[in-house]
């Protein structure tokens, strides 16, 4: 990226850190849609940049998560198997210590040449891999260590063994598992969070997501496939649903954006890697404190909050359809 | 497949009319072909007579299929879809949802309300596929949460019962969130002692299945419906590999241990009343 857009864009970002955001809250009254309008027009990422988001998100040198796992923590243990079928190399989970404590740590994991790439799935998990990472959410909660997963899939894996072995249903349970916990558990968006591949380990108290990853309902290239019935309009898929951080920030999905050093966080790995442990840091802190009851009602409450709609006051009723 | 029926007189005029767009009547069944006036599909279910295919059920006809009498009194039913992305694909997103709103004449994919089915309280949450697809957006996933309250405020059981094809990708990453706040939600049922008891419908698939639907104390399927979170076609094109001829069916879960039963709509009835008189330890 050129460095005038670049500057730009954060530019922009310092302006929408400096507004008052509409976070996940109901749309009730013009004066709220008048200041969202307003804020969309001071911060709207152009199509360029949402795109632009989209390939340093997915680029090939992008650092994965054991690449900040090991430059962020340390005594890192990885821990391996579901403990009933399999292990699961697109999910890594284990244990290490972070700013003076202990830490679960659960992150897909993507790899970097083609062996590797094949091994690790694409860092698409199956189920066998969301179980593993909910028997790292259990040691967590037995000891009381806090949680940090890292947010780069492209998707849970669509294979028929993955079905076969209940893949809807350990994206579900993971989830809920992570809703029952009562230690603080902090989320990084790394590259790009797609779908329940990405979601099963995003229910948290904090999201930070780095300035160039996207977090999403689906690729882009596959609302391309469904909305246009074509793969290649990605492009306009992706302008259509707004993957991009800042748009996620308004939203109210993420809680902080994490600077990436100049050009994308692949130019820098280890530069990224301390701005991220700087956030990380900062929002383990402030959540250690927080009584364990709290936390978790503080958490759902969070995701009870999230979604746009308005109410309608009766109209003279439309007839069913047969 | 069975043979197309020949006990009944079909009149001619009681044939289906040939459509323009070449698919098949809405009352005949793509099973064995048998063709239903909409009265005699209606008084058995939309359940073939003839083979067993269960046909779709609309929101509204499933509520008047499983509740009491007129006991069913809708809650949430003025919450409306935001466009909050302005997203336009082929068209804009406002235009799709009045479109669905005119021709299914509900407000969005989900209905919730208090109801009784065989004379057990419960809260009772429908979904219907007929509006965009039964996708999960921001008004499914705040109604999913409020039937949850309403069902601790009550303490009574919720019964859901699922037809969508996932998320709504027109809300964009607010529609994925829609999975961790109705599981949020769900946890919260839990944690009030209150049953829950999911019915997945053909198809339940996605972020739906990967969501709440997954989550119930008794887990149940009509027959012959998709649960997966790929389907089929994606699956196929993904991975190249060849699948099961049941691949993701209600009959494949059950086997795999995905599932409690699979319940014929013609016994659906019965069996929530049973299992809801369980959950509510005959009080």
């Amino acid at each position: 990226m050129a460095n005038e857009a670049e500057r730009h864009l954060r530019e922009r970002l310092s302006r929408l850190r400096s507004l008052p955001l509409l976070r996940g809250t109901r749309l009730s009254g013009e004066l709220e849609r008048l200041q969202r309008q307003l804020e969309r027009i001071e911060a709207e990422p152009t199509d360029e940049e949402i795109w632009r988001s989209v390939e340093l998100a997915r680029h090939s040198q992008r650092p994965y998560t054991l690449d900040y796992v090991e430059r962020l923590f340390e005594d890192f243990v990885e821990l391996h198997g579901d403990r009933a079928r399999a292990e699961d190399p697109a999910l890594v989970t284990g244990l290490a210590r972070f700013g003076g404590r202990t830490i679960a740590v659960i992150g897909q994991q993507k790899g970097r040449d083609i062996n590797e790439r094949t091994r690790r799935n694409f860092g698409m998990p199956h189920p066998e891999g969301y179980r593993k990472g909910m028997r790292m959410m259990e040691i967590a909660q037995r000891h009381g260590f806090p949680i940090v997963t890292f947010l780069d899939s492209p998707g849970a894996y669509p294979g028929v063994a993955a079905e076969q072995h209940g893949q809807g249903g350990a994206i579900a349970r993971s989830q809920a598992l992570l809703a029952r916990l009562t230690v603080p558990i902090v989320a990084c968006v790394i590259g790009e969070g797609n779908s329940g591949g990405a979601i099963a380990i995003g229910l948290v108290d904090r999201v930070l997501m780095q300035e160039n990853a996207i977090y999403s309902v689906i690729t882009p290239e596959g609302c391309a496939a469904i909305l246009w019935r074509d793969a290649g309009e990605a492009r306009k898929a992706a302008s259509a649903f707004k993957p991009d951080a800042v748009h996620c920030l308004e939203l109210g999905v993420i809680d902080e954006i994490v600077t990436e050093p100049q050009g994308g966080a692949h130019l820098n790995p280890d530069e990224s890697a301390r701005m991220l442990g700087a956030a990380l840091g900062r929002n383990l802190d402030e959540l250690v404190g927080i009584p364990g009851e709290e936390l978790r009602a503080e958490r759902r409450d969070r995701y009870r909050r999230l979604g746009i709609y308005t109410a309608r006051a009766a109209e003279p009723a439309l007839q069913p359809g047969s | 497949m069975a043979e197309p029926r020949i006990d009944v007189s079909i009149e001619h005029k009681n044939l289906p009319e040939q459509r323009q767009d070449g698919k098949a009547h809405p009352n005949t069944c793509p099973s064995c072909d048998s063709h239903y006036r909409e009265d005699e599909l209606e008084a058995n279910l939309r359940v073939c007579p003839q083979c067993g295919y269960h046909f779709p059920v609309r929101a509204r006809a499933r509520i008047e299929q499983l509740v009491d009498e007129g006991v069913f009194e809708e809650e949430a039913a003025e919450l409306r879809s935001e466009d909050p992305l302005g997203f336009f694909d082929l068209r804009p997103y406002t235009e799709r949802l009045a479109e669905a709103e005119v021709s299914t004449g509900l407000g969005d994919a989900m209905l919730i309300g208090q109801a009784a089915i065989e004379e057990q309280a419960c809260e009772l949450a429908v979904m219907d596929f007929a509006f965009m697809g039964g996708s999960m957006g921001s008004v499914v996933g705040e109604k999913l949460s409020r039937a949850c309250e309403s069902a601790v405020e009550r303490r009574v059981p919720l019964v859901t019962v699922t037809a969508s094809g996932g998320a709504r990708m027109q809300e964009g990453i607010l529609s994925l969130m829609q999975l961790p706040k109705t599981v949020c939600s769900i946890e919260d049922l839990r944690d009030a002692r209150c049953g829950f008891i999911s019915v997945m419908t053909h198809p339940t698939t996605a972020g739906v299945l990967a969501s709440f639907a997954s989550l119930g104390d008794v887990m149940i399927a009509e027959p012959g419906a998709l649960l997966a979170f790929t389907g089929p076609r994606v699956v196929q094109q993904t991975t190249r590999e060849k699948l099961p001829d049941d691949f993701g069916l209600a009959e494949a879960n059950l086997r795999f241990g995905h599932l409690d039963a699979i319940v014929p709509r013609t016994e659906l009835r019965p069996y929530l009343g049973r299992v809801l008189r369980l959950f509510s330890n005959g009080e």
